[in-house]
């Protein structure tokens, strides 16, 4: 054993590295595969064309979720709705036929626990603290916040994988995230992931994995947790995580594909040997005042693009670097604001709850807690909610949230992506502003022309009852 | 992957600078379930304007293209090597290659050759009416007259086209040190695998 003290990084890559190279390359292994419709069907070809298999079916797990619209999948007798447009149903066939026939356990589309495939790995414990975790699909760092090592790969990489259930990888510079103090009442782990990405940059963390680290993160549930380490990859990083502690073993044990009886204690105890070593030193540390953190939302087309709700749209030349001042003019012409407008006065029509980023029970409470007894307002044209998995659906149906939401104005979807990437048919249309719970906000991003403003949950479900960007606080019983 | 050692007959003089990969495969083709099919889609604009040489009956299923400087730059989508490849070209001569194209055509079997302005004007001139010659082993693209034009390729890529490796092909190599620490992990991390396992026995 290395006696040198270690980050959890180091520790979990030390563990997979099945030969090194003298470049410094190393063979990775990788423990848990999610695969889905969209980077998955050219993966498959390629290995019926070479006569390959998947080494390790046991290790992957495949759900449809870009593709699927959110109406209904079922026609009043029971039988499957067909997808309309043909090149997703292309997609989502191809997973279907794929799966089986490389003998890899597939969720289908009308499955309880179908759902957005980062929602799904945690949910069913196919992800764990301390594995390699990865899926065709940038957004896979938010497996992190359980305190597995998580990235997105491409096609070839995927193809790679099934094949051989490694990857060829650099190791990444290691950069800690320190956050000191306690969030403030109507702060959420979306307002402070977005707050961090503000002070880091989209480049922030490029070359690096993060680990979020400090007081907050240990009291933060594993939802927020998901949130947090989701936006990793805005902020420039391949990968970011937490240190798995009780908080992440309560959620886990008892999940579908969790280890039981023995097997779990000796995991628990793996686990537990893996936070990083009190004297481990990381190449780039950032500390941020927790307390500084407040509701925020982006008023650009780069997730760095953030601000206080209660602040202004910065004007270009406020900004230090010349390219960033030229972006900044694109960004405000593309979202139809002027420098110095308070963002509590733009209005928006339409409203998304969702995403991989925030669509777990915890958001959607946080979201039905602002909306109870309300309604949306008048502007609000779409406002739709859309669990990130048929099991968060069916706990917020119990919970009877469905109904506040529907009450308020909402419609009620079935699992999948929706309006995160307008891949299926939920899009903004052009020139019109959403106020949404996903992770990006690039030109487009959310159907062609569409406005996006990023912001948490319970922020989204206040913008919806005043029509415009709205101080969550100021509806909060606080 | 299939082996590239000799790659000989008609190639097609493009001759075009700066194609990137928007007009090797246009966006509104990434859509797909398939690497095959994409040969229709490859070059759509080109193919659209009267008198180009995809048309040349000549030309029709020909391994080499002749392009001009800087081939392949643009977005890094590996659907500009999957069209290529399905419309049967197995290489590419250029005076220059981006990065990533050259990287990608590697990863799907197909050479890039590198030569000097001069010798690509030759070759453009003799490829309307002649076939052309790639020799991967000896390095060198000859035409049925007196050219012999040497080239270049990195030493790592060449022994894994003339051998049919990809990178796939190389890790099955690795295959015992995976298969010795897959059983390492299997005794000291046992809960790692078949997670589905324990799926059943929930159930
Ligand atoms: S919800 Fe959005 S970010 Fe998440 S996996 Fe789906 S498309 Fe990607």
């Amino acid at each position: 054993m290395p006696s040198k003290p270690r980050t959890l990084y180091e520790k979990i890559w030390d563990a997979h590295v099945v030969e090194r190279q003298e470049d410094g390359t190393c063979l990775i292994y990788i423990d848990r595969h999610l695969v889905h419709e969209v980077t998955s069907p050219q993966a498959f070809e390629a290995l019926r064309l070479s006569g390959r298999k998947v080494r390790r079916p046991d290790l992957t797990l495949a759900v449809p979720d870009h593709n699927l619209p959110t109406t209904p999948r079922l026609a009043p007798d029971g039988s499957r709705l067909p997808v309309a447009d043909a090149q997703s149903a292309a997609q989502l066939a191809a997973l279907e036929a794929n799966a089986p026939s490389f003998g890899i356990e597939y969720i289908d589309a009308v499955a309880p626990e179908q759902g957005i495939v980062h929602v799904v790995g945690p949910e069913q414990g196919f992800s764990l603290p301390g594995t390699t975790i990865v899926c065709g699909d940038s957004h896979t760092a938010a497996h992190g916040g359980i305190g597995a090592l998580a990235f997105g790969i491409g096609t070839s990489e995927v193809e790679h994988v099934l094949a051989t259930q490694t990857l060829l990888l650099r190791p990444s510079k290691t950069m800690e995230v320190r956050v000191e103090g306690e969030l403030g009442p109507g702060v959420t782990p979306k307002d402070l992931i977005l707050h961090i990405i503000g002070v880091i940059g989209t480049a922030g963390g490029t070359g690096h994995v993060i680990e979020y680290r400090g007081p907050v993160f240990e009291r933060m549930s594993v939802e927020g947790r998901l949130t947090v380490c989701n936006m990793s990859i805005e902020g420039g990083a391949r990968a970011g995580l937490i240190a798995p502690d009780q908080t992440v073993f309560d959620y886990l044990e008892g999940r579908p594909y969790a280890p039981t009886d023995e097997a779990w204690d000796k995991a628990v105890d793996w686990w537990r040997s893996l936070a990083t070593d009190e004297c481990a030193t990381f190449d780039k540390s950032v500390v941020i005042d927790a307390s500084h953190v407040e509701p925020t939302v982006t008023w650009g087309t780069s997730p760095e693009d953030v601000v206080p709700i209660g602040g202004e749209v910065p004007a270009p030349e406020s900004f230090a670097d010349l390219s960033k001042q030229e972006a900044a003019r694109k960004s405000l012409d593309y979202m139809g604001l002027s420098p110095g407008m308070p963002l509590e006065q733009v209005e928006v029509e339409n409203i998304f709850i969702g995403s991989c980023t925030n669509s777990r029970i915890e958001d959607l409470r946080a979201a039905a807690a602002i909306l109870k007894g309300r309604t949306k307002a008048h502007n609000v044209r779409w406002a739709i909610a859309v669990p990130g998995s048929g099991l968060v659906k069916r706990q917020a149906e119990e919970e009877g949230l469905d109904r506040i939401f529907t009450d308020a104005g909402f419609e009620w979807r079935e699992p999948g992506c929706s309006a995160c990437l307008a891949m299926n048919p939920d899009k903004v249309p052009p020139g019109e502003r959403c106020a949404s719970t996903s992770n990006r906000n690039f030109v487009g991003r959310q159907g062609p022309g569409s406005r996006t403003h990023l912001l948490s949950p319970a922020m989204a479900a206040a913008a919806a009852v005043t029509g415009r960007l709205t101080d969550v606080r100021k509806l909060l019983d606080v | 992957m299939k082996q590239v050692s000799t790659i000989s007959g008609r190639a097609i003089p493009l001759g075009l600078k700066n194609v990137d990969t928007d007009v090797i495969i246009p966006a509104h083709w990434l859509k797909t379930v398939s690497r095959e099919g994409l040969g229709k889609g490859a070059f759509e604009s080109i193919r659209q304007t009267p008198g180009n040489p995809f048309d040349v009956e000549d030309f029709a299923g020909a391994p080499i293209l002749i392009a001009g400087d800087n081939f392949g730059c643009g977005s890094s989508r590996e659907h500009a090597a999957w069209a290529m490849l399905d419309m049967g070209l197995t290489a590419v001569i250029a005076p220059s290659f981006s990065d990533i194209f050259s990287g990608n055509a590697f990863k799907n079997g197909i050479l890039a050759v590198e030569l000097p302005q001069e010798q690509v004007d030759r070759l453009l001139e003799v490829a309307k009416d002649h076939p052309i010659t790639i020799d991967l082993e000896n390095q060198f693209v000859t035409t049925p007259f007196q050219d012999r034009f040497a080239f270049e390729v990195d030493p790592f890529r060449k022994h894994c086209l003339l051998n049919g490796l990809d990178e796939i092909g190389l890790t099955l190599e690795r295959d015992a040190a995976i298969e010795t620490h897959e059983k390492e992990r299997a005794d000291s991390l046992p809960w790692l695998d078949a997670p589905t396992r324990n799926r059943r026995e929930h159930a």
